[in-house]
C-alpha cells in the first residue's frame, strides 16, 4: 500500500524536443484508482513507464510510498505491471508464469504455490495452473496477466491499456470484475487507457493528458460537468459536447438565433477577456426542443433504445453547425423533420485561442 | 480457387496452387540432396561399378570403407583426425557461441550506441579473401609456436565464425518481445536472470540454428587446416585427402571417406533440427 507522487517529471526522448510527459504533477492516494487517459500520442502510457522505471525521467523526480524512486531500477520499486500484450513468459507454466515473481525474490517454493492458488482461486485459473499461454485463450491470459500481478502483493499496479486486446462483451465484463479486485485488495492502482468510457467508469480519478501535458485530474462527475479547458470538454463524454465557435456581441454570446444565458461570474471573465472568439459548450442532453429555439433541419437519428441522438443542422453566424441532442428513445423524429432547438441546461464558455474555462475555475 | 492478386497462399490450404507448391519444394528439395545421397551410393560400390554408367543397382559392398579407414603406416590415421576435428569443432563452437550471445544481447535488446556500426565491423574481416590472410597468419602461428596444435585452429576458427554467429543471433534476440524483458525486470529478475529464464528459452532455436551452422563450417574448414598444419593437428577434411589412393579408379573410396566424414555433421544436424522446430514465441503477448 502506498501514495503515489510525480513532481514535475518529466520525459524528452533522445533527438527530439517536444516532452513526451511534460512537468507532471500528480498525486495519488493510497488505494486509489487512478485513471491516465488521453489520445495516442499523449503520454500517458510514457507517464506510467516512468512510474515504472521503465522510462528514464529527464527532469523532476517520482516518489512511491514517500521514497525517491527517480532513479531506482524497475526491480526495487515493488510494483507489478500489467502489459497490454499482457508479455506472459511463453514456455513457463501458467503457475510458474505467477509465480516467477516470488521466486526471483527467494520465497521457497511450498509458499510460492500457496500464494499462486490463492491468487488463481480469485481469477478462476485453478484448471489452468499447469498449461502454457498458447493453449489458453485471450480472456484467459489477460487474467494471467492479472495473476501474476496480484501474486506479488506489491505496493502499487500499473495498467496499461489491459483491456484493449478483449472484445466488447469480455471487455466490459472484466472491467467490472477489475474494478471489484481492486477495491478488495485495495492496492494503489494507475491505469492507462485511450478509451474515455473505461476511463469515467474505473477510475476514482480521472488524469486527462494531452500532447504530454496534464490538462485536468478529478472526479469523473466533476470533469464531465466541469471540464477544464476545451480539449477535456472534447474528450469526455459519448457523444461527444457540442462545441461551437462564436463571435461576442458586447458581453452576449449567440447560439442560433437566441442569446445565451450566462452566469455572473462567466461575464465577468467575459467582459475582461481581450480575446474575441469564444466556444460554447453544450452536451447533447442538455439541448432540447423549445418554442423559441432556432430551427434545425434533422440529418441524422440514432436509436440506442433507451436514448436517442439527433444531429440536426443549426443556422449559426451565416453557415450551419451540427448540432447533436440527447432525446429519450420514444422520440418519432425522423431524418428531415425541422425541430426547434434551444438550450435546457448548464452551458459551458471557453476562450477559442487558449481552450482556457470562463467563470469559476474547477479545482 | 487458386491464390491469385492479394491473397496469400495459406499454408497447409488444398488447393492446385498449394500442391504445385509442395511438388516444387519437394523437387528443389531433392536436387539439393541428390549429390549427397548418390556420394553415400557410391562408398558401397567397387571402383568399377562407381566409374561405370551412374546405376541406382549394384552389390553393395563394405570394401571402400574397410579400405578407407585402414591403418596406413605413415599416413594419418582417420581416428587420430576425427578426435582432432572433434575437439577443435566442439571447442571453437562453444568459444563462438559464449562471444557470441553477450555479444548479440549487446547489439540488440540493450542497443549500444551505433550499434549499426559495430554489426558492419563485425562482418568487415568475412570480406578479405582468406587466401590474402595466409601469409601473414602463418607467420603468426610460427612466431607463437602453435602451427600443428589444436589450439591454432581453434582460435581461427572461432574467429571465422564469430562474425556470423553475432549476425544470426542479433536477428534472433531483436525477436524478443521487449515487453517480456520488461516484465522480468518488473517481477525483479537480475540481468542474469533475465537472460537465463526468459531470454534464452526464447531464442534456444536461434541458438541451434547457429550453433549448427558453426559446426558445418568448423567441421568442413580445409583450407587453413592445411596450411597451417603439417602434422600434430590435422582434421577430417585432410583425412579425406590423404584416405584416398589417387591412383587408378579412386571415385569409390572418395565417397566412403567423404561419407564418413559427412556423418557427425548430419547428426549434429538432426539434433539441431529438433530444437528447431520448436516455435519462437508462441503465447507470449496477445
Amino acid at each position: 500500500m502506498a501514495e503515489v507522487k510525480y513532481e514535475a517529471a518529466s520525459r524528452i526522448y533522445p533527438g527530439t524536443e517536444i516532452a513526451a510527459v511534460n512537468e507532471l504533477n500528480l498525486d495519488i492516494a493510497d488505494g486509489e484508482l487512478l485513471v491516465l487517459v488521453g489520445p495516442s500520442g499523449s503520454g500517458k502510457s510514457t507517464a506510467l513507464r516512468m512510474l515504472a522505471g521503465l522510462e528514464f525521467v529527464d527532469k523532476g523526480s517520482i516518489y512511491i510510498n514517500g521514497k525517491d524512486v527517480t532513479l531506482s531500477p524497475p526491480q526495487d520499486r515493488d510494483i507489478a505491471m500489467v502489459f497490454q500484450n499482457y508479455a506472459l513468459y511463453p514456455q513457463m507454466s501458467v503457475a510458474s508464469n505467477m509465480a516467477f515473481a516470488l521466486k526471483q525474490q527467494g520465497i521457497p517454493k511450498a509458499e510460492r504455490m500457496e500464494r499462486v492458488k490463492e491468487a488463481a482461486k480469485i481469477l478462476d485459473l485453478e484448471p489452468y495452473l499447469d498449461r502454457k499461454p498458447k493453449n489458453l485463450s485471450g480472456g484467459q491470459r489477460q487474467r494471467v496477466a492479472m495473476g501474476r500481478a496480484i501474486v506479488r502483493e506489491p505496493q502499487v499496479f500499473l495498467m496499461d491499456e489491459p483491456l484493449s486486446n478483449l472484445d466488447a462483451k469480455l471487455r466490459v465484463q472484466t472491467r467490472t470484475e477489475l474494478v471489484d479486485l481492486q477495491a478488495r485488495l485495495g492496492v494503489t492502482t494507475v491505469y492507462v487507457t485511450h478509451d474515455q468510457v473505461e476511463a469515467m467508469t474505473m477510475g476514482h480519478r480521472v488524469a486527462v493528458l494531452d500532447h504530454g501535458v496534464l490538462q485536468q485530474v478529478d472526479t469523473p462527475r466533476r470533469l464531465y460537468s466541469a471540464p477544464a479547458n476545451l480539449f477535456v470538454a472534447g474528450f469526455i463524454g459519448s457523444p461527444a459536447m457540442n462545441l461551437i465557435e462564436v463571435d461576442r456581441t458586447g458581453d452576449e454570446l449567440h447560439f442560433g438565433s437566441a442569446a445565451v444565458p450566462l452566469p455572473d461570474d462567466v461575464r465577468a471573465d467575459l467582459r475582461a477577456s481581450s480575446s474575441k472568439r469564444f466556444v460554447i459548450g453544450i452536451r447533447p442532453e442538455h439541448l432540447g426542443q423549445d418554442q423559441n429555439g432556432t430551427a434545425c433541419g434533422v440529418t441524422v437519428v440514432e436509436e440506442l433504445g433507451s436514448d436517442a441522438f439527433i444531429h440536426a443542422s443549426m443556422p449559426h453566424e451565416g453557415d450551419e453547425v451540427t448540432v447533436v441532442v440527447r432525446l429519450d428513445g420514444e422520440t418519432e423524429i425522423v431524418r428531415g423533420d425541422q425541430l426547434s432547438i434551444g438550450i435546457d441546461g448548464p452551458v459551458h464558455i471557453f476562450d477559442a485561442e487558449s481552450g482556457a474555462r470562463l467563470g469559476t475555475p474547477v479545482t | 480457387m487458386s491464390s491469385k492478386g492479394n491473397t496469400g497462399p495459406v499454408v497447409g490450404q488444398r488447393t492446385f496452387g498449394g500442391y504445385l507448391l509442395s511438388l516444387l519444394a519437394w523437387l528443389v528439395g531433392l536436387l539439393f540432396f541428390f549429390p549427397v545421397f548418390y556420394m553415400a551410393l557410391s562408398g558401397f560400390k567397387t571402383e568399377a561399378d562407381a566409374n561405370a554408367d551412374p546405376s541406382l543397382i549394384f552389390d553393395p559392398t563394405m570394401e571402400q570403407f574397410n579400405k578407407v579407414t585402414a591403418d596406413k603406416p605413415g599416413l594419418l590415421d582417420a581416428a587420430e583426425a576425427f578426435a582432432n576435428s572433434a575437439w577443435i569443432v566442439a571447442i571453437s563452437t562453444i568459444l563462438c557461441m559464449a562471444l557470441a550471445i553477450p555479444a548479440a544481447y549487446a547489439l540488440s535488446i540493450k542497443p549500444i550506441g551505433k550499434w549499426k556500426d559495430v554489426l558492419f565491423f563485425f562482418i568487415s574481416t568475412k570480406f578479405l579473401p582468406i587466401v590474402a590472410a595466409i601469409l601473414p597468419l602463418w607467420l603468426i602461428a610460427d612466431y607463437l609456436d602453435l602451427r600443428n596444435t589444436r589450439l591454432l585452429l581453434i582460435i581461427l576458427y572461432t574467429a571465422m565464425n564469430l562474425p556470423l554467429a553475432v549476425w544470426m543471433l542479433r536477428s534472433f534476440f531483436a525477436e524478443v518481445p521487449k515487453e517480456l524483458i520488461e516484465a522480468a525486470q518488473i517481477d525483479g529478475a537480475s540481468l542474469r536472470s533475465q537472460i537465463t529464464s526468459v531470454i534464452m528459452p526464447i531464442v534456444a532455436p536461434g541458438i541451434a540454428a547457429t550453433a549448427l551452422l558453426c559446426v558445418i563450417f568448423a567441421w568442413n574448414e580445409f583450407y587453413l587446416a592445411i596450411q597451417l598444419n603439417t602434422s600434430g593437428a590435422s582434421t577430417v577434411p585432410i583425412w579425406v585427402n590423404s584416405a584416398v589412393e589417387f591412383q587408378g579408379q579412386f571415385l569409390a573410396q572418395l565417397s566412403a571417406a567423404a561419407t564418413l566424414a559427412t556423418l557427425p555433421v548430419v547428426i549434429a544436424g538432426w539434433l539441431a533440427q529438433k530444437r528447431m522446430i520448436r516455435g519462437l514465441a508462441m503465447g507470449a503477448i496477445k
